[in-house]
């Protein structure tokens, strides 16, 4: 798998540009920060100011036929960093998050992964890259158990007389111990999926993406069909997951939620980038109403430091 | 590491959820009550128990095919008449055509299991219910054989193979019998009947154990351990879990499901080749709503309908517990028409009691 290399790119233009103007009142941390330290109480150093890029899409258009689903949309990724993709339905975020994971080829623009530009020609270019995406219905089987839903496809094996069989001890173990780690406290690795709350398939579908491998990691909508406390289950999930430098895409359309986890917000609508904002520099009012159409936009542009 | 909130399961509560425990305590049920009411009628006598037992180790050889493809998602109706289909080739090439028996047993497999793979691939193609594909199939196959057997033939059934099954060093894989000396012996001692009178005079009234019986215990034993102790077990619970979501965990799924139906296809090969070479016979006819008998059997171990679900331990349970049935009331005598009102009644109670344990397993019941 090819590992983001930090001392590899060059800053991105439009981030310099950006920092000039920032407005002092960020409570987001000192301007130049270490990376991201793993202190359970320190607060998090802004991973949105690290230097090295995981992910960039560049002015990405995707056009279905006739249809423009994305008219010029950029976007970057940090590692260690939670980027909320905003915006309503039919912003094209869908199809955003697609062409980040491969599933999609984008008509016109550029991807560069770790500084290099790459093409994604199938779901599986991006996987290899360390793309994982979870969609909204998570891949989890309900009538399998935990531990054979988090090795599916990936299955640890042993010899047994020559033969090579599931190793079960191992899959329990490692599901246990991967669970533990995200706070979720199983019965036991053999209970069916179906016995677990949606918070706690989510967290056991990006538990799965994470220990093999990821290194960014897509979210779609994954707090959309949860309550409260499944809710901030999964906001403290992302949040973890975050500060082992993980670079997370965190889709949603709901406002708090992004607000609750995100570093940087980025608002799609009708197939363009309204703009990234990053926290502390816009509030939720001002996000809600990018995502509701735009209208205030002239207003945006001077809180938002003139990064549209 | 562990959660003191968190709810231990007991012993039993963890039994109950296991798929095959319906079947284990209908096996119990039947037995206890045929020792009650048939035993004098010689049901388990040495040969008693081997009448029932060879009728329970058909049924356990096209379960486990049937088990295996149901847990990987989906049907195949075509079984009953794969098995009359592969029974006539392996009758037609060497009664026919004068092949050697090895020959045919070889053709009827090779066959088989290509149609299998080419069910398998018509349901992957077109995306259509296997219901649907293998029903076509079930007619087609069936009538092929009769037109094939009839072209070539003449007749419907064939018969005369007994002699050069005997000969052929392939055949008694399937129709032969094993332990011969051992029951011999046990004749000998006087702890099994022997005959009195005629040309089988001193011989055991059970001669040895068929190979069916063999058979069936190490295809059980196989697909259990394919099922639940290899990675491509796992596959088979994804593919009949969730398709979409297996394949995204990157589970080659189409071949999964084709590689299932060519095992059922074997399976109904294996069943045909016994049955052709222990009695000696073809016919066209043969098979006839094994599929469902098949189908019964695996729901009556556990399965879900739906995929994903079930235990090929469970699905052997059943096949016993139909046999003991089957054959019990024969030897008790009672009317063999009960037999389907029975059987009937056991698909329904099975069904409502494996929707029962699911949700106590994804926990919807709690």
């Amino acid at each position: 798998m090819t590992s983001a290399d930090p001392t590899s790119d060059t800053p991105p233009p439009e981030e310099s540009a950006g920092e000039a103007t920032d407005p002092p009142a960020s409570p987001a941390g000192p301007v130049s920060p270490p990376p991201a330290a793993e202190g359970p109480t320190a607060p998090p150093a802004d991973p949105a100011e690290s230097p090295a890029h995981l992910l960039e899409l560049d002015n990405i258009k995707k056009h279905f036929g006739s249809v423009i689903a994305l008219d010029g949309v950029s976007f970057d990724l940090r590692p260690g960093e939670c980027h909320c993709l905003l915006g309503d339905n039919g912003a094209g975020k869908s199809t955003f998050i697609k062409t980040m994971s491969g599933v999609h080829q984008p008509t016109e623009g550029q991807i560069r992964f770790a500084g290099e530009p790459v093409v994604f020609h199938n779901p599986h270019d991006a996987i290899q890259r360390g793309i994982a995406t979870v969609y909204q219905d998570l891949g989890m089987i309900p009538l399998m158990s935990v531990s054979r839903n988090f090795f599916m496809g990936n299955e640890p094996r042993k010899r047994w007389l020559g033969i090579p069989v599931f190793d079960h001890a191992t899959a329990n173990r490692i599901t246990m111990e991967e669970m533990n780690r995200m706070g979720i406290q199983l019965r036991s690795a053999d209970q069916a999926v179906g016995t677990l709350s949606g918070g706690e398939r989510q967290t056991v579908a990006i538990a799965r993406a994470v220990y093999f491998g990821a290194k960014i990691l897509i979210l779609d909508e994954p707090t959309s069909a949860l309550g409260v406390r499944q809710t901030s289950n999964v906001l403290a999930t992302i949040d973890k997951v975050r500060k082992q430098g993980i670079g997370v895409v965190f889709i949603s359309h709901n406002i708090r939620h992004a607000i609750a986890v995100g570093d940087r917000f980025t608002v799609l609508n009708r197939g363009r980038t309204l703009g990234t904002a990053r926290r502390g520099e816009i509030t939720e009012g001002e996000l809600q109403d990018m995502m509701a159409g735009g209208k205030e936009l002239a207003v945006l542009d001077s809180s938002l430091g003139g990064t549209i | 590491m562990t959660d003191e909130r968190v709810k231990e399961l007991g012993f039993a509560q963890k039994l109950l959820m296991r798929p095959e425990m319906g079947a284990f305590c209908g096996v119990i049920l039947v037995l206890i009550f045929f020792l009650l009411i048939a035993a004098d009628n010689g049901m388990f006598n040495p040969d008693g128990i081997q009448n029932w037992s060879v009728v329970s180790a058909q049924f356990a050889i096209i379960a486990v095919g049937a088990c295996l493809l149901m847990i990987a998602g989906e049907f195949d109706l075509s079984v009953g008449s794969m098995i009359g289909f592969s029974g006539m080739v392996l009758a037609i090439a060497s009664l026919h055509f004068g092949l050697p028996v090895w020959v045919g047993i070889l053709l009827a497999f090779v066959l088989s299991m290509a149609l299998g793979a080419f069910n398998g691939f018509l349901v992957i193609k077109t995306g259509l219910p296997s219901f649907i594909v293998t029903l076509a199939f079930l007619y087609i196959l069936r009538g092929l054989t009769i037109f094939m057997s009839v072209t070539t033939t003449n007749k419907t059934i064939l018969s005369g193979m007994k002699p050069l099954a005997e000969e052929d060093w392939l055949a008694p894989f399937f129709g032969g019998e094993a332990f011969q000396g051992f029951f011999q012996w046990m004749g000998n001692m006087g702890w099994i009947e022997t005959y009195t009178r005629g040309i089988f005079e001193g011989q055991p009234v059970v001669s040895g154990v068929p190979a069916l019986i063999f058979w069936a215990v190490g295809l059980v034993i196989f697909a259990q351990f394919l099922l639940t102790r290899t990675p491509f077990g796992n596959w088979i619970f994804a593919a009949g879990g969730d398709a979409h979501a297996a394949a995204y965990a990157g589970i080659p799924v189409k071949r999964v499901k084709i590689l299932m139906f060519m095992f059922t296809a074997f399976c109904a090969c294996v069943f045909a080749m016994c049955q052709v070479t222990e009695f000696g016979s073809a016919g066209a006819d043969r098979g006839l709503l094994k599929e469902f008998e098949a189908i019964i059997c695996v729901v009556i171990g556990g399965a879900l309908l739906t995929g994903g679900y079930g235990s090929v331990i469970g699905a052997g349970l059943g096949a016993i517990m139909f046999g003991v049935v089957q054959q019990g009331l024969f030897f008790s005598g009672a009317e063999s028409s009960l037999f389907r009102v029975f059987l009937g009644g056991l698909l329904l109670i099975a069904v409502i009691t494996n929707t029962y344990i699911r949700r106590r397993v994804i926990g919807a019941g709690d």
